[in-house]
């Protein structure tokens, strides 16, 4: 299959992108082009046939990566194996590197984004579930100008976030790790490089020998990654080990309710987000004591 | 739809043509330049068989399109070595049987030749055999030829950071 005809639009600078977005009759003709790993195999099997395809790949000045005190701010066109390879992230923010790691295979993140990702929202995919569980947050620049977006906000569904038709994605600022903090992302998925079955991003924070602050993401087991809040608040204020992480993974299991489908079971889904939210909560817990 | 004039350099000569903005860079290099070594199996990023590299990274052109090749240098299988002869790569496939009915070959070839490139500018790359495998896990190979393939990367990777070795003692 070959993508459907389409208007091709190469804007050079952001502004321009978003007036050609709010230019058209409907901007939900439009989409948005940025490495292209997730839309293109969606226009070769015409899945998705726009009007229009708004191309980022030519805009400059979006790509960069670049470190505020406690904030680490990573340009929408920033590819994935640049970020991964990055000295600056993998000191602010490891877990990016990690989950990055994961994400298809070199050659697609030779190409792929990290806003790209992020926009598209798939459930299954690492960088959301990153997102969300850093409490990273999304600036996006629209007709009115710029706005940022809590990613507890940004994933309102299926591959839909709080982006408006005629906004651009256009940087993701994630908060640096600080002292006693640490993370791991894990996953099962059938072959490396795959979607995930499903996923766990954690991140932990001690003071002294206790969690005083602990993040759980979960991908692929619902419409959006799901933040485990019960499991977290449970966590808060216990001493890292075997019986709080098991009770954290009971936690998580239990509130969700994830659908079966030809890759997996829901109820496999259900047990191995359990089992993965130990192992990550052991090794994040890990990391953080060596980064005190 | 209208169409646009892109100027690319394919294994080091410029070639410019009209294409629209749906071609993929596959298409481009197999209809519109005939390079037909560059195999397409699953067009939507999954298989592998289409990879080329793309300013030295590899990429799936299936993934791309042509107009993002537009003031780029793209390699296809058919620029790594002079007509009639093998690339080192191509070499230690050949000689472990790496192939079965050959398909996906030109993927695996030039997911290997970027790694070799690495191995010889003396840049990371996979060294065990299990780091092989999650180098090669972006391609498939219907026949399941995997064994002799990994034989073959290993093979090539380890005489190309032989030769990295060797060059940075000889710079000492």
């Amino acid at each position: 299959m070959k993508p459907a005809p389409f208007e091709y639009w190469a804007p050079t600078s952001v502004d321009e992108a978003v007036k050609i977005l709010s230019g058209l009759d409907d901007p939900g003709d439009a989409k948005v082009m940025a490495g292209g790993q997730s839309l293109m195999p969606l226009l070769n099997l015409r899945l998705s046939q726009p009007l229009h395809v708004v191309d980022l790949n030519a805009v400059g000045g979006m790509s960069d990566i670049s470190r505020d005190g406690s904030t680490l701010t990573i340009g929408a066109l920033c590819r994935q194996r640049t970020a991964e390879r990055s000295a600056d992230v993998a000191a602010a923010v490891p877990l990016v590197v990690e989950a990055l790691g994961l994400v298809g295979h070199p050659a697609i993140r030779n190409r792929g984004t990290i806003g790209g990702s992020i926009a598209h929202a798939d459930p299954a995919a690492e960088m959301p579930a990153v997102a969300l569980c850093l409490d990273a947050r999304m600036v996006a620049q629209g007709p009115g100008g710029e706005r940022t977006v809590a990613a507890s906000d940004f994933f309102d569904g299926f591959l839909s976030t709080a982006l408006s038709e005629d906004e651009v994605l256009t940087a993701v600022r994630f908060p640096v790790d600080g002292p006693g903090c640490g993370a791991a992302f894990v996953e099962v998925a059938r072959r490396h490089g795959d979607f995930a079955m499903a996923g766990v991003a954690a991140h932990v924070r001690l003071e002294g020998d206790v969690i005083a602050e602990a993040r759980i993401a979960v991908s692929g087991v619902g419409l959006t990654p799901v933040r485990a809040t019960g499991a977290e608040a449970g966590l808060r204020g216990a001493a890292p080990g075997d019986d709080a992480f098991a009770a954290a993974a009971a936690a998580t299991s239990a509130a969700l309710h994830p659908a079966t489908d030809v890759h997996a079971s829901g109820a496999y889904r259900k047990h191995v987000a359990g089992v993965l939210v130990r192992r990550a909560l052991g090794t994040a817990t890990d990391r953080a004591r060596g980064n005190r | 739809m209208s169409h646009r004039e892109i100027t690319v350099t394919v294994n080091g000569a410029v070639r410019t043509a009209t294409v629209e903005p749906r071609r993929t860079l596959a298409d481009f290099l197999r209809q519109d330049l005939g390079l037909t070594a560059t195999h397409l199996g699953c067009e939507h990023g999954v298989c592998g068989a289409c990879t080329v590299l793309l300013d030295g990274d590899t990429v799936r052109s299936c993934l791309a399109l042509a107009v993002h090749a537009d003031g780029h240098e793209v390699t296809t299988v058919e620029g790594i070595a002079e007509p009639g002869e093998m690339h080192p790569v191509q070499s230690a496939l050949w000689e472990s049987g790496a192939f079965q009915c050959g398909f996906c070959t030109p993927g695996f070839v030039m997911t290997i030749y970027g790694l070799e490139q690495d191995a010889r500018a003396g840049r990371p790359c996979p060294r065990s055999r299990t780091e092989i495998r999650e180098e090669l896990s972006g391609n498939i190979c219907r026949c399941s030829g995997y064994q002799a393939i990994v034989d073959g990367a290993e093979a090539a990777l380890t005489a190309a950071t032989a030769t990295a070795t060797t060059t940075t003692e000889g710079a000492r």
